[in-house]
Order: C-alpha cells, then sequence, then structure tokens
C-alpha cells in the first residue's frame, strides 16, 4: 500500500503477468502441433497448466502478498486434493485401462 | 533481547492474531468467504475433471479433439479470458486507488471479455451439436466424450455467465459508489477463479 507513485507504474505488475500467460498458452498450442509421444505432452501440458493458474493465483488474485495463514488455507486443499485423487482414482482407471488391452 | 519502551503494538506478534477482534487472516470476512467458496468450487470442477479423466484412461480410446473441435476458435477463447482477468486486476488495483473512471472502463472491457468468451462457447456448441453430438450420444461412438465436453464447459459456462452478471451488478453498485474497493476486489477473485478453471478445461479437454 505504498504505491503512491506514477499509477501507471502500479499496473505493470499485471502486464507483465499477462504477457507470461500469453507466452505459456502459445507454447502449449506450439507443443500440440509438434506431435510429441502422448506421455510427454500430458505432462508438459499438466506442468505448464500449473505455472499459468500459480501466476494467476498469485498476481492477479494477490495471494502472493496476502498472510500466509491465507495461501496455505487455499493452496493444502489443493495439494491433498491432488494426493487423494491421484492415489485413488489413478490405479482404478490405469487396472481397467489395462484389462481392456 | 529488546528492553527498550517501544510499544509492543508496533511488533508484528503472531499470538496476537487469535486473541479476538481481528481476522487472523489479515481479511475482512467477506473476502474470506469468497475464498472458501473458490476452494470449494475448484474442488467441485476437480471432481468433474477427475471422472473425465479416469472414464477417458479407462475406456483406452476417444476422439481426436484436434478434429472435432477449432483449436484457434478455442485458443482465442482462452487469449480473450486472459486478457479479461488482466483487465479485472486493473480495474481492482483502480479501485484501491480511488480511480474511478478507470474501474468503470475496465469492469467493463473484462465483461466484454466474458461476453466475447461466451459467444466462443456458443459458436463452439452450435457447431459440435451441428455435427451430430447429444448429452447422451455422439456420431464419434464414445457417448463419454460429449457428455463429459457438455457437462464440463456446460458448468464453466454457467459459471462465466453469472461472472457477467457479477460484473455488471458491480459496476452498477460502483458507479452509484455504494460499495467499497474490497468488493470490486473481491468480483475480481471469482472471476480469475473462472478463468483458472479454464486454463485447466482448455489443457485437459481440448490440449490432451
Amino acid at each position: 500500500m505504498a504505491e503512491t507513485e506514477h499509477a501507471s507504474g502500479g499496473y505493470r505488475i499485471y502486464a507483465v503477468t499477462w504477457f507470461w500467460l500469453l507466452v505459456i498458452t502459445v507454447l502449449e498450442l506450439a507443443i500440440v502441433l509438434l506431435h510429441v509421444p502422448k506421455i510427454i505432452l500430458a505432462a508438459a501440458l499438466v506442468i505448464m497448466a500449473f505455472l499459468k493458474a500459480g501466476l494467476i493465483v498469485a498476481y492477479f488474485m494477490h495471494l502472493k502478498y496476502e498472510k500466509l495463514s491465507l495461501v496455505y488455507t487455499v493452496v493444502v486443499p489443493m495439494v491433498f486434493l491432488a494426493v487423494i485423487l491421484f492415489s485413488f482414482v489413478a490405479p482404478d482407471a490405469i487396472h481397467v485401462f489395462r484389462l481392456r488391452r | 533481547m529488546m528492553t527498550s519502551t517501544h510499544a509492543i503494538s508496533q511488533e508484528p506478534m503472531s499470538s496476537s492474531d487469535w486473541e479476538g477482534g481481528k481476522s487472523p487472516f489479515g481479511i475482512g470476512w467477506p473476502k474470506l468467504m469468497m475464498w472458501l467458496f473458490l476452494v470449494q468450487d475448484t474442488l467441485t470442477f476437480a471432481g468433474l475433471l477427475t471422472a473425465y479423466g479416469v472414464m477417458r484412461l479407462s475406456l483406452g480410446r476417444w476422439a481426436v479433439q484436434a478434429e472435432v473441435f477449432n483449436l484457434y476458435l478455442v485458443g482465442a477463447m482462452t487469449f480473450i479470458l486472459i486478457c479479461s482477468s488482466a483487465t479485472m486486476a486493473v480495474a481492482v488495483s483502480a479501485a484501491k486507488r480511488g480511480d474511478h473512471r478507470k474501474v468503470s472502463t475496465y469492469l467493463l472491457l473484462t465483461t466484454l471479455g466474458g461476453l466475447l468468451f461466451l459467444g466462443g462457447q456458443y459458436i463452439e456448441w452450435t457447431h459440435f451439436i451441428h455435427e451430430g453430438a447429444r448429452l447422451f450420444t455422439n456420431p464419434w461412438g464414445i457417448p463419454q466424450f460429449s457428455a463429459t465436453f457438455f457437462i464440463t464447459t456446460g458448468f464453466h459456462g454457467f459459471h462465466v455467465a453469472a461472472g457477467v452478471l457479477y460484473l455488471l451488478v458491480t459496476l452498477w453498485r460502483w458507479n452509484r459508489r455504494s460499495i467499497q474497493p474490497e468488493s470490486v476486489e473481491i468480483a475480481g477473485l471469482y472471476w480469475h477463479f473462472v478463468d483458472l478453471v479454464w486454463v485447466f478445461i482448455f489443457t485437459l479437454l481440448y490440449l490432451i
């Protein structure tokens, strides 16, 4: 809240974040057109999606500047969710996938 | 150890956060409740996307999205939503600085972005339906393909539409000077969430 400098400077962070979001989006579309192996494609796209999510949450939603307790309240359920989802859902899905082969 | 006579209130002691009269999260309850709602909504979307992942993985076969959907249109929709998130962030920042006109301008731009996105989604759906896709059947022989598509993008599109209404109400109330900058920020949190979910839908439903 010490942003009493010229107003246009305070908006710069949003322009920079926007720029990187765009760069990542272009990379996402590019990697789809490159025809890499499916596993690599999936891994790269998911990583890029999380990068974009991180940028949006940290800078647009301002979470980077909030109290740590709020950051954890938001982030920890997501990590927990990811772990739970993956460990409970993936084995069955993969099992059925193999059964069908 | 300091033994000076500095006022204790200048020390940011974390224990005092819990002694009442102050939010331990450092924010007011309206903003906190929006964050908690967004956590809940994230889990809901995560459920939908996980179900899609399980079905697709266990089926072992799927349609080729690049051949069914216009990835340039979807890419443009993604671009538009990202831009609308940027304009929303500017609107929130302007509200905090008391720049009234800028808030109105950028809230309008954000709303426009949302409407353009909905327009793109409309084009996508009508094209898909025209090709024969229905909720429980489609010409590609994989019922889950159209079902997961309509339900996931439909649920998200509903969020975008609600967000557009939310933004318009916020704009109206801001022009009447009946809300605080924090209310604009809270509307911004919702809008960024909508963009966030789209990032994952775009990646998982269209690209992979």
